[in-house]
């Protein structure tokens, strides 16, 4: 077995410091590790886009990175995502998500989430055309998008109300 | 039995979200039990091969590898798996039964077809470590072409049978040979529709637990059917089948091939852990996944049609091949029903179909949303198309002028369906579902106006309509019970798994009305066998007809013992009371009245003696078994534009008119329709699982094999009817596979449409670009010879 690398990475605003392997995938130290299985692997090689996260506040594929890569970096996971916005109990998103039926099986949809936090952030106010294109590197089989966009919509719409 | 209320029928947000959202919903490779070991296997590099050797010295040598197993170490519970459908009662059918085994032992049939399996303290030391396996073996040729397989030269997939031959069935009504004289017009075409991946963004994922103690097995399994894995299972190895739970928790997406038992990993894990006394875990990785999990579809057809000069259909007569794959667990399901869906929405007086399943060295062969139902839709629908162009009338007017009509239900089309019972579809009123499509669509005005303006512009855009119809809700039964607790809180629960389909929501919706509580009050448990061990599974789009008639009967039984302790407890009669808030009242009387909560109580006394005959508590169970399957039905219709540079498609509309009976949640059967669709799309422009002659996979990945995304599943317009099912007493129907099955017919003729200018003909699905491009290459080369393929 190969030698052990120290890695100290803070996620969801808590600091962890641990010893692994250097091949450990991210998303394995996440759900094995850390026991934050909120984030799903479905293809682990990086074309579902299941297990996206938030690598200081960019969407990444964590089964495409080595966890000690992410050393001194700051992660965010779906189980992190409510504290994103303060008061009321989950994300604008989520809320979205539920009321448009965005999601059936739940498997992609964290990824899905993670991606579009970066996402809307920086396009508050994004065409049709805008938010599939976005939605494309993320792969769902259940609801044939049609509700997700909808989704983004409407938490776009929920975000710049919330930020007026 | 009235169904609409407060809930039933109500677009209502699901409650299994919250969980989802969060991250906190359970997923089986989110077990994590302690001391676990974890499995990877070592599949066959060969389709078809002989196993010479099998060296595992160095696999067991490895740092922190427990075990490292093949067939001869399994014993007598190396044994082929269980035939999970016989084959139905037609008469004069040949049908070889050939199930998969847990390790291959002497011969390989299928590249990925597990050899070896490695237990290891981790996941990758167990990867590691199959690495180090040799296995020596020693080639035949593979048996991939279908049309090829049943050549007498052809190596023998299975060597105790004479050929590759599977089955062969023949089903007929009327008598086709009479009628073909006398036809005006025969269209005999060959049809082909390959393989695609069910592709659930889960792939699957076992683990199971022995305690040695309590002489008990628990397993998480991403099963679509945990009671027939739980019964198989206490069988297989000498267990009471309570000693043993199957737990389905959240399933990331099924479609299909979930469904499946024992898959060869499942029995590896039981065993292992068995063997062990530790927890055994195996979680499939996509490449896997193409090759170890079962696909569908590969079926050739050679179809005729006989109509009269109005285009009205006199018979059809189809000899088809149907690949099962390396083995033929799920028996006769497939065939059968494209067999019957052939017969679509049209009255076919006479009908000859013969089918064969063949034998060959690719993946298992079982359902995949549709299951079957794809080919013959797309059989029928083709051949009335191209019968229509050859009258010189509408594809819309030939449809008209064939479905049956609304007098003509119950309709028995005489042959026999998957579930054993005649081909009967209970209701429907196809014509009207087909009109709503042609005017969402404009379809006149885009014939008579639009199609010449797109041309003047250079633009290739065509149109498609077809019809469908699916059946849905076949038995044999499904069963629920509810409870209500002293606390007041309700929980329910019933034997079938959950996939995405919503049942935590739509299951309490429909006990909800019955007994007077919010359904946001009721907790469901579904696919635990700890809390519901009588039932079958998810599949065939039956589980809100099966299982939710089942709650619905459930919810009944409670709601009648309810008004028993009520009317005992204000010595009243029952039709003095009324239920409702969760409590039940003496009408008139205000103060007569307590909650539900306090009458569970009542009902399960500390002292005293109870009534004879009383069972305790406010609980009830009750099951629902349909005499046969209600069949659900509609149109799809599309535009389409083809680039003929670089062959890709835009959609630029797409309407979906459907009738799955009473709908309990909107919501969710439009979502339903949204995912079936774009399952659809996939399977008739972008999915094929490309196979070279040696039966490897080229594109076991999601770079390669290729799922829609975003941005090419276009905005669905959805338009709901509803003709209720008299077959069971909510008066609904299944709407899981509709979405899927129609389009590959839909997209054949609207391409067709769009290079009308080329003379096209599409009898082959998937298509792509590329073939669409050979297509257009191949009608410029032979523009003028006639079209005689055939039979």
């Amino acid at each position: 077995m190969a030698d052990l690398v120290a890695v100290s990475i803070t996620v969801n605003g808590k600091l962890y410091e641990k010893a692994v392997e250097p091949r450990l995938l991210l998303s394995d130290f996440l759900r094995h590790e850390l026991r934050l299985t909120g984030t799903h692997v479905g293809c682990e090689h990086g074309v579902c886009g299941a297990c996206t996260i938030l690598l200081d506040g960019k969407a990444v594929r964590s089964c495409l990175i080595f966890t000690i890569q992410a050393t001194g970096q700051e992660i965010l996971t779906i189980e992190g995502l409510a504290d994103l916005v303060e008061g009321p109990a989950w994300h604008p998103l989520q809320e979205a998500f539920r009321e448009t039926h965005g999601l059936q099986c739940g498997f992609c949809t964290p990824g899905f989430l993670m991606t579009l936090i970066p996402f809307l952030e920086e396009n508050p106010d994004p065409t049709e055309e805008e938010i599939r294109e976005a939605l494309s590197g993320n792969l769902c089989r259940c609801t044939g998008y049609q509700n997700i966009v909808k989704a983004v919509r409407m938490a776009a719409t929920a975000l710049k109300e919330g930020a007026k | 039995m009235g169904a609409s209320g407060k809930y039933f029928g109500k677009e209502m947000k699901r409650s299994e979200d919250q969980q989802l959202l969060t991250g906190k919903a359970l997923f089986v490779d989110d077990v994590d039990l302690p001391g676990t070991l974890h499995v990877a296997f070592y599949r066959s590099q060969s389709a078809h091969a002989r196993i010479v050797s099998i060296d595992t010295t160095a696999a067991k040598e490895r740092e922190g590898v427990v075990a490292v197993y093949t067939a001869e170490d399994m014993g007598e519970y190396w044994q082929p798996g269980p035939l999970l459908v016989p084959p139905p009662p037609v008469e004069g059918k040949i049908f070889h039964e050939r199930t998969q085994v847990p390790l291959a032992k002497g011969k390989v049939r299928q590249a990925g077809e597990p050899i070896v399996a490695v237990i290891a303290k981790s996941r990758y030391i167990a990867e590691d470590a199959v690495n180090d396996i040799m296995v020596e073996t020693e080639e035949i040729a593979a048996v991939v072409d279908l049309e090829k397989a049943l050549l007498p030269e052809t190596p023998l997939v299975h060597e105790d049978l004479e050929s590759n031959l599977a089955a062969h069935v023949i089903q007929q009504k009327g008598d086709y040979d009479s009628i073909r004289d006398k036809a005006d017009l025969l269209i005999s075409r060959k049809f082909h529709y390959d393989r695609g991946a069910a592709a659930a963004m889960e792939n699957r994922g076992i683990v199971a637990s022995w305690d040695e103690k309590a002489k008990e097995l628990v397993m998480w399994d991403t099963t679509q059917a945990p009671i027939p894995l739980r019964n198989g299972f206490a069988a297989m190895f000498g267990l009471s089948q309570h000693q043993v739970r199957v737990i389905a928790p959240f399933i990331g997406g099924a479609f299909g091939p979930k469904i499946m038992m024992f898959y060869p990993e499942e029995v590896v894990c039981v065993w292992a852990t068995m063997q062990l006394g530790r927890p055994i875990k195996w979680i499939e990785d996509r490449e896997e996944n193409f090759f170890a999990t079962t696909q569908e579809r590969l079926q050739i057809h050679n179809a005729e049609l006989a109509t009269t000069k109005d285009g009205i259909i006199l018979g059809v007569r189809d000899e088809f091949l149907h690949d099962t794959g390396a083995y033929d667990p799920y028996g006769l399901t497939l065939p059968i029903n494209s067999q019957c869906n052939v017969l679509a929405a049209y009255k076919v007086p006479n009908y000859y179909s013969d089918f064969k399943v063949v034998f060959t060295n690719k993946p298992i062969v079982t359902p995949v949303r549709g299951a079957g139902r794809q080919h013959g839709m797309f059989v029928m629908e083709r051949l009335l198309d191209i019968a229509a162009k050859e009258l010189g009338i509408s594809v819309v007017e030939i449809r008209r002028r064939n479905f049956l009509e609304k007098d003509d239900f119950p309709h028995n089309h005489e042959i026999l369906f998957q579930d054993f019972a005649p081909l009967v579809y209970d209701s429907g009123d196809y014509a009207p579902a087909l009109e709503s499509v042609v005017k969402a669509m404009g379809f006149e005005k885009f014939m008579s106006e639009e199609k010449a303006r797109y041309k003047a512009e250079g633009r290739h855009v065509g149109i498609g309509i077809v019809s469908y119809v699916e059946g849905t809700g076949i038995g044999p039964y499904e069963g629920a019970r509810i409870r209500i607790e002293p606390t007041g809180k309700v929980s329910l629960a019933t034997g079938v798994g959950t996939q995405g389909q919503g049942h935590f929501t739509v299951f309490p919706q429909i006990v909800a009305d019955q007994i007077g509580v919010p359904a946001e009050d009721i907790h469901t448990v579904t696919g635990d066998t700890r809390d519901f061990d009588w039932g079958t599974g998810t599949f065939a789009s039956r589980g809100a007809v099966v299982a939710g008639n089942a709650c619905h009967a459930a919810a009944l039984a409670l709601r009648k013992k309810i008004l028993l302790h009520a009317g005992r407890h204000f010595e009243v009669e029952e039709d003095q009371l009324e239920i409702g808030d969760s409590h039940v009242w003496v009408k008139g009387s205000p103060d007569k009245r307590i909650s539900l909560a306090d009458l569970a109580g009542l009902a399960n006394p500390h002292r005293g003696a109870v009534q004879p005959g009383t069972e305790p508590g406010l609980e009830a169970t009750a099951y629902f078994g349909p005499a046969s399957g209600s069949t659900a039905f509609g149109s799809h219709g599309v535009i389409l534009e083809v680039d003929p540079e670089t062959m890709m498609l835009k959609i630029l509309k797409y309407v979906v008119a459907h009738d799955c009976g009473r709908v309990i949640n909107p919501m969710i059967v439009e979502g339903q329709i949204h995912g079936g669709v774009a399952h659809g799309i996939g399977n008739a422009y972008y999915e094929q699982v490309h196979f070279d002659e040696n039966g490897q996979i080229q594109n076991a990945s999601f770079m390669d094999y290729l799922l829609p995304t975003a941005n090419d599943v276009p905005h669905i317009e959805c338009m709901h009817s509803e003709t209720p099912s008299p077959l069971n007493p909510l008066g609904i129907k299944g709407v899981g596979e509709a979405g899927a099955i129609p389009v590959g017919a839909v997209f054949a003729q609207a391409v067709e449409d769009a290079l009308s200018d080329y003379g096209i003909e599409v009898t082959e699905m998937p298509l792509s670009p590329n073939k669409l491009f050979e297509l257009m290459q191949k009608s410029r080369t032979t523009e003028s010879t006639e079209d005689t393929e055939g039979v």
